[in-house]
């Protein structure tokens, strides 16, 4: 399994390209908001940016809180997303440690899901995607 | 969100109400600059001056923002307060994104707070905030400020304005997220006589895109012409700054008040030296792959025993030149000090550079003394401009008052006017000639953006005036159709017309494919119908002497294909401002 890592974000420009390269391929949605990746700056553009993305977390906290069956746990870390079962709770949301879900005015939940489509628009090589380690069993800590 | 109108917000500071208002006029105008134009034949006054409170604030963007790379920037447009006239602005940063994702193709703002206030747009609404502590905050305090006072972090634009914009100094620029500005014709001030420290607008909201592959293939061809091609290197590379040492070479950089068009001390800070010495990161406007953003850092010992602090300033060639050059300032360091006093106190840093270097010379020819100046200014003495520069800020008497309302009304005043370095406003960096000169001169916002005089000079040793005006009348009019869209115009060889057409079709403006070249003069024509209802007579712009006793590669001016070309140039302005056959 493999997953996004926002790994070199010291070299961010802030231009974007991603959260709207996530939101018009995946989503197909104009938007810097509706997207798996979001950019901010960590406090005013001279502090440098940070991304908002999902990190893989195992287990997610979030599909732990969905009470829908929405979002399941991948084998290795993150989610899978179904649309179809979501009830817009927002459940998700909150219990993100690193605020990567976003909920759009309906509460319609914006997650990464480890695509890597976004990898191809960052001009200075902030994103990749990386090795998942397989698990022995769910829950345990990873020994990279 | 695609549409075949346009969708406005107009927010009364005067009594608080906001609107929202549609309007017809896409397949004329465009957007950007187009809609700027026809905003303000609806909101504006032709028979009332700058600072009355009705005068209309816009900000406007394309139909494209957001939609493609490079379509990033927000189009200013307002009465200036530095000639009273109908003027525009550029600039990218968050605004244009923000203004996409508010769901408004503009927004226009008039009226006048009865105390200082900071305003937050967004798609759910206003807010209107008494904000009067910030008073006599500096643009980047105010920022700060600014941003635990609204929502929206990272994804939302920051407009705002320091000292200079609220003591009406003409040429306060308005800062866009820290590094970008509304630099030229006075926003700021503007913003400071409708007591508006600050805009916030979050971009909350988000679109569905068109159906079919036309529009992700077109997006993605565009995307890679940009970051895979060398079209955009000098932008993203050294950035603009790599002009340094060409135009010195050419004997065309402005230097220590354009006594001299090149001298051997500019190497040193050249683009090259600034990268290798002082550029900390690069930076880029929301939805711009490029970054030609250049941040550059100063350390500063603040303290004996190691205690050091250190500043982020953003630089590029404009401000190098009238921060450095202009003032014989050779240090990069010393550079980024001046302009980020300049920075804080929210002024245009080529007019404050011009302005300082012509009170140099002014001080060293005995036209002012030190009673006028307060100050020793001395070429190459970046402690005492940092200290002019909040003198021109913050006036203490009648000649910073003057000062700071223009380097030529200063001169009128108090002497000086053979050698004030104004071109319309105080010059843009290009001492390449006659052309450059003509079309800074008298150009619709007098800036070296206008059309690519500096770039004629550049290539052409003939001098034949009709030729170097329809080089510049077309190359304006092709200018104007990227400002309608508004595309950043460090992109103009990549978007041709052609592809700007198809650009509209894939995304659902259809329609447009042979009529962007009648748009263009459609909205040259309003532009300098507008300004010339303002009062604007290009006949009476005057070349100052200055400019007559120069030389550049090509020799010495020829100040009678000087005068042909000012002469001409006016008319052809007159003749685009006319009324078109039959309106009127």
């Amino acid at each position: 399994m493999k997953a996004l890592r926002a790994a070199r974000m010291e070299r961010c420009i802030g231009c974007h390209s991603c959260s709207l390269a996530c939101s018009r391929q995946v989503h197909h949605f104009l938007s810097w908001n509706r997207a798996g990746i979001r950019i901010a700056s960590a406090g005013g553009l001279s502090t440098g940016f940070e991304a908002k993305v999902c990190l893989a977390c195992h287990p997610a906290p979030c599909a732990e809180a969905c009470p829908s069956g929405a979002l399941v746990q991948r084998r290795d870390g993150g989610v899978m997303q179904k649309k179809s079962l979501c009830v817009r709770c927002g459940l998700c949301a909150e219990a993100c440690p690193v605020d990567a879900i976003y909920l759009d005015s309906e509460n319609n939940p914006y997650v990464c899901i480890h695509c890597g489509q976004c990898v191809a628009f960052c001009p200075h090589n902030c994103l990749e995607m990386a090795d998942l380690s397989p698990r022995e069993k769910d829950g345990e800590a990873d020994h990279d | 969100m695609i549409r075949d109108f346009f969708r406005v917000m107009v927010v009364d500071l005067s009594s608080g109400a906001t609107r929202i208002a549609e309007h017809t006029g896409r397949a004329e105008f465009l957007g950007g600059s187009g809609l700027a134009a026809l905003l303000f034949e609806t909101y504006g006054h032709m028979d009332r001056s700058w600072d009355d409170p009705d005068q209309p604030l816009i900000f406007a963007i394309g139909p494209l923002t957001g939609y493609y790379p490079l379509m990033s920037k927000t189009c200013c447009a307002f009465r200036s307060p530095y000639h009273d006239e109908y003027t525009e602005s550029y600039a990218g940063g968050k605004s244009a994104l923000s203004l996409r994702f508010a769901d408004l193709d503009a927004l226009v703002v008039t009226g006048r707070a009865p105390r200082l206030t900071a305003l937050c747009v967004g798609s759910g609404g206003t807010d209107l905030r008494d904000v009067e502590f910030l008073r006599g905050f500096d643009a980047l305090q105010t920022g700060r400020v600014l941003r635990k006072m609204f929502p929206g972090a990272g994804r939302r634009s920051i407009l705002r304005i320091g000292p200079a914009g609220e003591n009406l100094s003409a040429y306060a620029c308005i800062n866009v997220d820290t590094f970008r500005h509304f630099g030229r014709m006075g926003g700021g001030t503007v913003m400071g006589a409708k007591n508006l420290k600050g805009i916030c607008i979050l971009g909350d909201q988000g679109f569905p895109l068109p159906e079919g592959k036309a529009y992700p293939k077109l997006y993605r061809r565009i995307f890679e012409q940009l970051t895979t091609t060398e079209m955009m290197a000098k932008y993203h590379g050294v950035g603009t700054a790599i002009n340094i040492n060409p135009l010195n070479g050419l004997k065309s950089l402005p230097w220590r008040n354009l006594q001299a068009t090149a001298a051997p001390a500019a190497e040193a800070i050249s683009g090259e030296r600034f990268a290798d010495d002082v550029l900390l990161r690069n930076a880029a406007c929301a939805g711009c792959p490029v970054g030609c953003i250049h941040i550059g850092f100063v350390r500063e010992r603040f303290q004996a025993n190691n205690q050091y602090l250190y500043r982020q300033v953003g630089y590029d060639y404009e401000p190098i030149y009238s921060c450095g050059g202009m003032l014989e300032v050779t240090d990069p360091s010393q550079v980024l000090r001046i302009l980020d006093v300049i920075e804080k106190e929210g002024l245009d840093c080529m007019s404050a550079g011009v302005a300082l270097a012509w009170a140099t010379e002014a001080l060293e020819k005995g036209v002012v003394s030190k009673g006028e100046t307060l100050l020793d200014f001395a070429w190459g003495d970046a402690e005492t401009y940092m200290r002019g520069v909040e003198l021109i800020s913050r006036p203490p008497n009648e000649f910073y008052r003057q000062l700071a309302q223009g380097t030529l009304k200063c001169a009128a005043r108090f002497g000086g006017e053979d050698f004030a370095c104004v071109l319309g406003q105080e010059m843009a960096g290009y001492a390449t000639g006659e052309v450059f000169f003509v079309s800074e001169g008298l150009g619709f916002r007098h800036s070296h953006l206008d059309a690519g005089g500096y770039a004629w000079d550049q290539k052409h040793d003939e001098k034949d005036v009709d030729k170097a005006l329809e080089f510049l009348i077309e190359d304006s009019r092709k200018r104007i159709v990227v400002n309608c869209m508004v595309g950043c115009l460090f992109s103009r060889g990549v978007y041709t017309e052609d592809l700007l057409a198809e650009a509209l079709d894939a995304v659902g403006h259809t329609g447009f494919g042979s009529s962007l070249s009648a748009i263009g003069e459609r909205v040259q024509r309003l532009r300098w119908r507008l300004r010339v209802r303002m009062g604007y007579d290009p006949r009476q712009v005057k070349i100052p002497k200055r400019y007559t006793e120069l030389t550049t590669w090509k020799g010495p001016i020829d100040t009678d294909y000087l005068e042909a070309l000012r002469t001409e140039y006016a008319a052809r302005i007159l003749s685009m401002a006319a009324p078109a056959p039959g309106s009127e």
